[in-house]
């Protein structure tokens, strides 16, 4: 048996760097951004092969933790996962403990005891993929945390735009509709602006935060003001958001008659993006959701590359995103 | 006797060459004070000690010990947060000899029983006389009156519905009206609920960015306005709760200048902090009402300066550790504050020269038992020993095991502070010292 010696802390072995995790977009400099663009588009290649299974993640484990519904987000993350190799595992609020009562701290250190390499959250609050980090080992992903980020939605639609039109830095985007309730139009004006273009959000009133130019961008009522924008960004109703009686908009009706993004009101040559799920008639035309210019689903092909290029960077390569700051002591 | 705590013999005791500093009685001297018996004896240099203990105050300043008129003692209901033993200690380790219990208790305080049975505990275990407010409303529905009569006879200190508005203007001038027969003042806690809905934080720029539901500061201004104008057209007196907004302050002040008689608190919190802490997401700076913006914070600073708000108050606001442990949207609203008020407003508003000790003082002490028509602490000769004896130059670092208090959810945990109450003597015991 080896005799146990004290050892000097230079002779051991350095301490792991600080774990990463993608919480906002806030985190990302343009360089990291660049660099997660730039894997996605080699996994894209890889995707044109038969065989589209890359060993890269074999043995990882990553976990999907959906508190809210969910078709694309989940199911492009658990594709990603699998496309590399890794185990996947989801959990969704409803059938879970959390139905029971379980609190999300209880569920986090339970998930936590699995050890799992990455845990994918989606929340119905700000804050969640935070609570999670401090309280597990893995590195988190905020699939969508309330009304707050969606930062694997930013990178896929930065993606889905430098690859229709070559290039964002000095673009102009038009987004249009419920930026209030939106965690895809605050991601999405932090990740545009990084990355050098200009953005304008269009909508009614009280659905554009009071204070929300701060973060960079400008604001207006009027629906023709799409006519200068590059690409136009349309935002869901968000009607599951919207208490009874706050009267944000009168109506639907008055909402799509004032703000839907119709064939009228877009110039030729124009993109129409669009982050799903779509209220079709109400803040986009069908006839706008199916046209040639749309690239809704170049979208959703996008999250699925931009998913793997997330996982295999957190995973693998220098830093996603710094450390996030850890205020509070939950022990 | 309208204040309760438990009973126990005065103190004796002699503290020499400390700063004794009482603006209000214009004292500021190094001068020894004794106390016989509970009753301040004499004040001067070289005082006879007459056998008592001596209490070395070279390099501190004994002040008189101030008085809290906003705190939620949890009891009845919610004794895992907060009972009177607890939360009255933690009031005694923040230098307070006096503090003023609100009614949003499970059952709230509504009914002479209720208030009965809380001054009955508070003389079986409370380290430092509180005063009980009884509701406005009943079950504080907002709906019909409290006996306001009967409470008071039965020692009700005041009546606030705090914790909710009062919604319906008529039902705020009918309390106005008729707390007029009972001499005991009106609270309000000022929020339009209607504007205030699904709000965690002020409405701004960091709301804006962090998609937190806004709370607007008119939904607390417009209140203040339609309450001074009550208290203004039935010419009666009002003490408006934790101040937050600017164009609240502003009100305040023209009403006030217009002959109203009114008073008002601001917290710490607010006087300290601004939504800016919010994106740390840290339920420990989440509050009602929410954090204001910089401008905000100056006008409240403004008004703690002039005077227009004549009281500092914690809102201290226990809760379970679980209860905080939760995403910030999750959380409940409230901090507490008993036992760092001094120590944060005297870090970060007296050492950077923002505010005089003097007039920090008179706030935290004075002000708060004028408000509520109490008598103020005071260092003088024959009245009763209500002292704290402060060292401005100690500093220390806030941790959950160094509360008193039964819940740990504050603000400055982990935060060094300088400034620390050494003594506390209430009603002429010493009820803290470290």
């Amino acid at each position: 048996m080896a005799d146990i010696r004290v050892m000097r802390e230079d002779l051991l072995p350095p301490k792991e760097p600080p774990r990463r995790h993608l919480i906002s977009v806030a985190d990302l400099t343009r360089h990291d951004v660049e660099r997660l663009l730039g894997t996605a588009r080699s996994f894209e290649r890889s995707l044109e092969r038969e065989v589209k299974k890359l060993p890269t993640l074999r043995g990882r484990t990553v976990v999907n933790l959906f508190y809210e519904n969910s078709t694309r987000t989940s199911s492009s993350f658990e594709l990603a996962a699998k496309r590399l190799s890794a185990d996947t595992m989801s959990i969704k609020s409803s059938g879970s403990s959390a139905e029971k009562g379980e609190s999300l701290k209880d569920t986090a250190l339970t998930l936590g005891a699995y050890d799992p390499d990455v845990i994918v959250i989606r929340h119905p609050h700000i804050g969640a993929p935070q609570l999670v980090a401090r309280l597990t080992g893995a590195h988190i992903v905020n699939a969508g945390d309330g009304k707050h980020q969606h930062p694997t939605q930013a990178l896929l639609d930065l993606y889905t735009i430098q690859e229709a039109l070559g290039r964002i830095d000095g673009l102009h985007v038009a987004i249009v509709g419920d930026v209030l309730h939106s965690r895809v139009a605050r991601s999405d004006i932090q990740a545009l602006t990084l990355m050098g273009a200009r953005v304008t959000l269009v909508g009614p009133p009280a659905l554009i935060p009071r204070g929300i130019e701060a973060m960079g961008c400008e604001r207006t009522t009027d629906i023709d003001a799409i006519g200068a924008a590059d690409v136009v960004y349309v935002l869901r109703m968000q009607r599951e958001r919207m208490e009874a009686g706050a009267n944000y908009v009168p109506s639907l009706r008055e909402y799509a008659a004032r703000w839907c993004v119709t064939p009228e009101r877009l110039r030729p040559g124009q993109k129409v993006m669009h982050p799903g799920p779509m209220n079709r008639g109400v803040e986009i035309d069908p006839r706008v959701a199916d046209a040639q210019e749309a690239l809704i689903e170049t979208q959703v092909r996008s999250g699925l590359v931009v998913r793997m290029a997330v996982l295999y960077d957190l995973l693998t390569r220098g830093p996603v995103a710094v450390e996030t700051a850890v205020p509070l002591e939950v022990a | 006797m309208i204040l309760a705590s438990k009973p126990g013999r005065p103190d004796s005791l002699v503290v020499t060459g400390a700063r004794v500093l009482d603006p209000v009685e214009g004292v500021d001297a190094q001068v020894d004070v004794r106390v016989d018996d509970g009753v301040i004896a004499a004040i001067g240099t070289s005082l006879a000690r007459n056998g008592h203990r001596v209490v070395d105050g070279a390099g501190l300043t004994l002040a008189p010990a101030f008085a809290d008129p906003h705190v939620h003692l949890r009891t009845p209901g919610r004794e895992d947060e907060e009972t009177i033993a607890t939360g009255t200690a933690a009031a005694a380790a923040g230098g307070y000899c006096a503090i003023v219990a609100m009614p949003n208790t499970e059952p709230v305080v509504d009914s002479a029983a209720v208030l009965g049975s809380l001054l009955e505990q508070a003389k079986a275990e409370a380290e430092v006389p509180v005063g009980f407010l009884a509701s406005i409303s009943k079950r504080q529905e907002g709906a019909e009156l409290t006996e306001m009569g009967e409470l008071a006879d039965h020692g009700a200190l005041g009546f606030t519905d705090d914790g909710r508005p009062v919604v319906a203007p008529a039902l705020m001038w009918r309390a106005l009206q008729y707390a007029s027969i009972t001499d005991r003042p009106i609270a309000v806690h000022c929020e339009d609920p209607t504007l205030s809905r699904g709000g965690h934080m002020h409405e701004g720029v960091v709301s804006a960015e962090l998609g937190i539901g806004g709370w607007p500061s008119i939904a607390e201004s417009l209140m203040v306005e339609r309450d001074l104008a009550l208290a203004a057209y039935e010419e009666q007196p009002l003490h408006l709760m934790h101040l937050s907004a600017r164009e609240s302050v502003e009100a305040l002040a023209r009403a006030q200048a217009a002959g109203v008689r009114a008073t008002a608190e601001a917290t710490p919190h607010h006087l300290v902090l601004t939504d800016d802490a919010v994106r740390s997401l840290d339920p420990n700076v989440k509050m009602n009402p929410p954090l204001g913006t910089e401008h905000d914070r100056q006008a409240l600073l403004e008004g703690v300066r002039s005077g227009t708000i004549s009281c500092i108050a914690t809102d201290h606001a226990p809760h379970a550790r679980h209860e905080k442990e939760v995403p910030f949207e999750e959380a409940p609203f409230g901090v507490t504050g008993l036992e760092t008020a001094f120590a944060a407003l005297h870090t970060h508003l007296v050492e950077p020269g923002l505010l005089p000790l003097e007039t920090l003082l008179e706030r935290m002490s004075t002000g708060p038992a004028r408000a509520y028509g109490l008598e103020r602490p005071r260092i003088a000769v024959g009245a009763p020993a209500n002292l704290v004896l402060l060292d401005p130059n100690a500093s220390w670092q806030v941790t959950e095991k160094g509360f008193r208090s039964r819940s740990a959810n504050s603000w400055l945990l982990g935060k060094t502070l300088k400034g620390r109450v050494r003594l506390t003597v209430a009603t002429g015991r010493v009820v803290y010292e470290s």
